[in-house]
């Protein structure tokens, strides 16, 4: 088995009686693109700065490249370290900033100027060698940060929300970039987000946390269509949880009978550890509800009446509140060509194989 | 006539009266007469001619710019030392420690005066030049501490941590990063150390050993015996001093900052 960059192997964080972080297991594999994703206060940036060794572990232990790390100080661990806020040296310019790693490890002056050479040419900012930080902007001093990180060839990679200072439209360019910059690379990222954006985009693999325990690790299309639990149901993209009784499991499907759609049937790798007999959540994607004007020709799913509550108009597509029965249900659509107003009367589709059941009662 | 106009005169009369006398002084330093009072006979530089020539008051300089200096030298190291304590470190008792390192501020100077003499009476020992500067030490560290602090403050920790990340020490850290960021507040509150040091009597007057006269303390002195127009004179590279090293400290200050902001 190829050994793991970077392994946590129950590691716990404690400030006085406060647990950050409960224990957790982890392993990135050697050049994937991890990212810590959750809510803020849920431990990811806690568990970020324990790899660094910012944190010391209260409990566990973190290894890299199959090292036990615990008692290397950070200055000692080669990792490449970017921050939200940049942190570059504003006292030195741009070269001298990216050149600060490589002065502490001893490398040659002319091999220093020809790597710090490479290093901004990869992220584009060639020729702002002799400038200052506070000359830069926002997204150019994070390309100097960048660059400042991997000219070290660190064994891993840490980016603590690194594109959350940056405005919307040089956040999605500097997510390609950084994606770009770490595929050319084959650098061990572990990045650290708020934004599901950022992470399904991003990512190889996605942990999603909450206050201090992982809720569920995967890659992002797996963590986005089989949700494992309800707070990553919710916590990525807009989800709507009705309540379900599970009629019959097993035999390569697991039957429900959900609030307002009535029988679903779903793939058993869609409703896991869900038993017969049992209540069930039934988790649907808001853009997986399909609107459509009432009388519409049927198509291959459940189709049930409904009435728009509330519009969210958002350009491409709308969010929808609509009402059936005693729910309120969110749908996300595509807008066709103009979207349907306050107290429209539609139709609500649904493919059951777009669905995902969780074990438990809806709440 | 407005309340903005009797505020404006307001404003002027408070201000003629604070500095006038400063004036006075310094324009009676360059009258040609003997009496140090209007009218003026004439200009001339013959009073700080005397100033020159009179050995007292060169060694008084001396030992006000030794004093200045070491004082200076030891506050901001310790003050430097302190603020990062404070700033970048937890530890119980935080709160007093800083309480206290700013205390003399807030204690009036002839009270702590008095306070460390008799303290030192109490140890038996007697008053030296090392104790006097002792005694300049722990007034002006406050100010440092408080410069230097404020600065500290606003220097990101995620520099620092940047720094380490990429393989400095904690050692090379502080050397290669924070101390730079420091440097501005550093020379201000090494400035400040100085001045007040410089141009402080009370304190002084109650520490000072026999023989040794500091520029303030020869000034009183010589102000006991007669008011001559030297006395205006040596006011004058006073006020020349005191205020002008920190207008250009203020300067390069500003000049460093600028470059690290």
């Amino acid at each position: 088995m190829i050994q793991p960059a970077v392994q946590l192997r129950d590691i716990v964080k404690r400030f006085g009686s406060f647990v950050a972080v409960h224990p957790t297991s982890l392993e990135i594999p050697e050049g994937a693109f991890v990212t810590l994703l959750g809510p803020s206060g849920c431990g990811k940036t806690t568990t970020l700065r324990m790899i660094a060794g910012l944190l010391d572990p209260s409990e566990g232990e973190i290894a890299i490249k199959g090292r036990r790390v615990n008692e290397v100080p950070i200055h000692k661990r080669n990792l490449g370290l970017v921050f939200q806020n940049y942190a570059l040296f504003p006292h030195r310019t741009v070269a001298e900033n990216v050149a600060f790693g490589l002065r502490y490890r001893g490398v040659a002056r002319e091999d220093i100027r020809r790597r710090v050479a490479e290093a901004l040419a990869l992220v584009q900012l060639p020729d702002l060698g002799h400038r200052y930080p506070r000359e830069l902007s926002g997204g150019q001093q994070q390309r100097v940060a960048l660059a400042r990180a991997i000219v070290i060839e660190p064994d891993v990679l840490l980016l603590d929300e690194p594109l959350s200072a940056l405005d919307a439209n040089l956040r999605e360019d500097m997510r390609v970039e950084l994606k770009r910059i770490q595929h050319r690379l084959g650098i061990t990222t572990v990045f650290v987000t708020h934004d599901q954006g950022e992470a399904l985009a991003m990512s190889d693999r996605i942990v999603v946390m909450s206050a201090g325990r992982v809720e569920q690790a995967g890659p992002p299309e797996e963590v986005y269509n089989t949700p494992a639990t309800e707070f990553v149901a919710r916590f990525l993209g807009a989800s709507n949880i009705l309540g379900a009784r599970v009629a019959a499991a097993g035999d390569g499907e697991v039957v429900l009978d959900a609030d307002h759609f009535g029988r679903i049937t779903l793939p058993p790798e869609r409703a896991r550890g869900v038993g017969p007999g049992a209540r069930a959540k039934l988790v649907i994607r808001a853009e997986k509800l399909g609107l459509s004007p009432p009388g519409a020709p049927p198509g291959d799913g459940i189709s049930i009446d409904g009435r728009i509550e509330t519009v969210d108009y958002q350009g491409q597509v709308a969010r929808y509140f609509v009402r059936v029965g005693d729910t309120q249900l969110q749908a996300i659509n595509m807008i066709d060509e103009h979207p349907f107003s306050e107290g429209d009367a539609v139709a609500i589709r649904l493919r059951p194989r777009d669905c995902a059941a969780l074990a438990g009662d809806a709440t | 006539m407005s309340g903005w106009a009797l505020i404006r005169i307001w404003t002027v009369v408070v201000y003629l009266f604070m500095f006038l006398p400063v004036a006075v002084v310094v324009l009676l330093s360059f009258n040609a007469s003997q009496f140090g009072a209007f009218p003026m006979t004439g200009l001339s530089l013959r009073w700080f001619g005397e100033l020159w020539a009179n050995e007292a008051i060169l060694r008084a300089f001396r030992v006000s710019f030794l004093l200045g200096a070491l004082t200076a030298a030891i506050s901001t190291t310790l003050g430097v030392l302190a603020a990062l304590a404070l700033v970048r470190y937890d530890f119980r008792g935080k709160n007093l420690v800083s309480t206290v390192l700013i205390a003399p501020i807030l204690v009036p100077e002839v009270v702590l005066a008095v306070a460390l003499l008799l303290f030192l009476r109490f140890l038996q020992m007697p008053k030296s030049f090392a104790l006097l500067l002792l005694g300049h030490v722990i007034f002006t560290l406050p100010f440092v501490v408080l410069v230097v602090q404020a600065r500290l403050v606003g220097i990101r920790r995620d520099v620092e941590e940047a720094a380490l990340s990429l393989g400095a020490s904690p050692r090379q850290t502080f050397f290669a990063v924070t101390l730079p960021l420091l440097a501005p507040a550093i020379f201000a509150g090494m400035l400040f150390a100085f001045t007040i040091s410089f141009d402080d009597i009370t304190g002084t007057l109650f520490w000072k050993p026999g023989g040794v006269e500091t520029v303030p303390t020869q000034i009183f002195a010589m102000l006991r015996n007669s008011i001559s127009p030297e006395i205006n004179a040596l006011g004058t590279v006073m006020i020349v001093l005191t205020v002008g090293l920190p207008l250009l400290g203020a300067a390069i200050a500003r000049r460093l900052g600028a470059r690290t902001r």
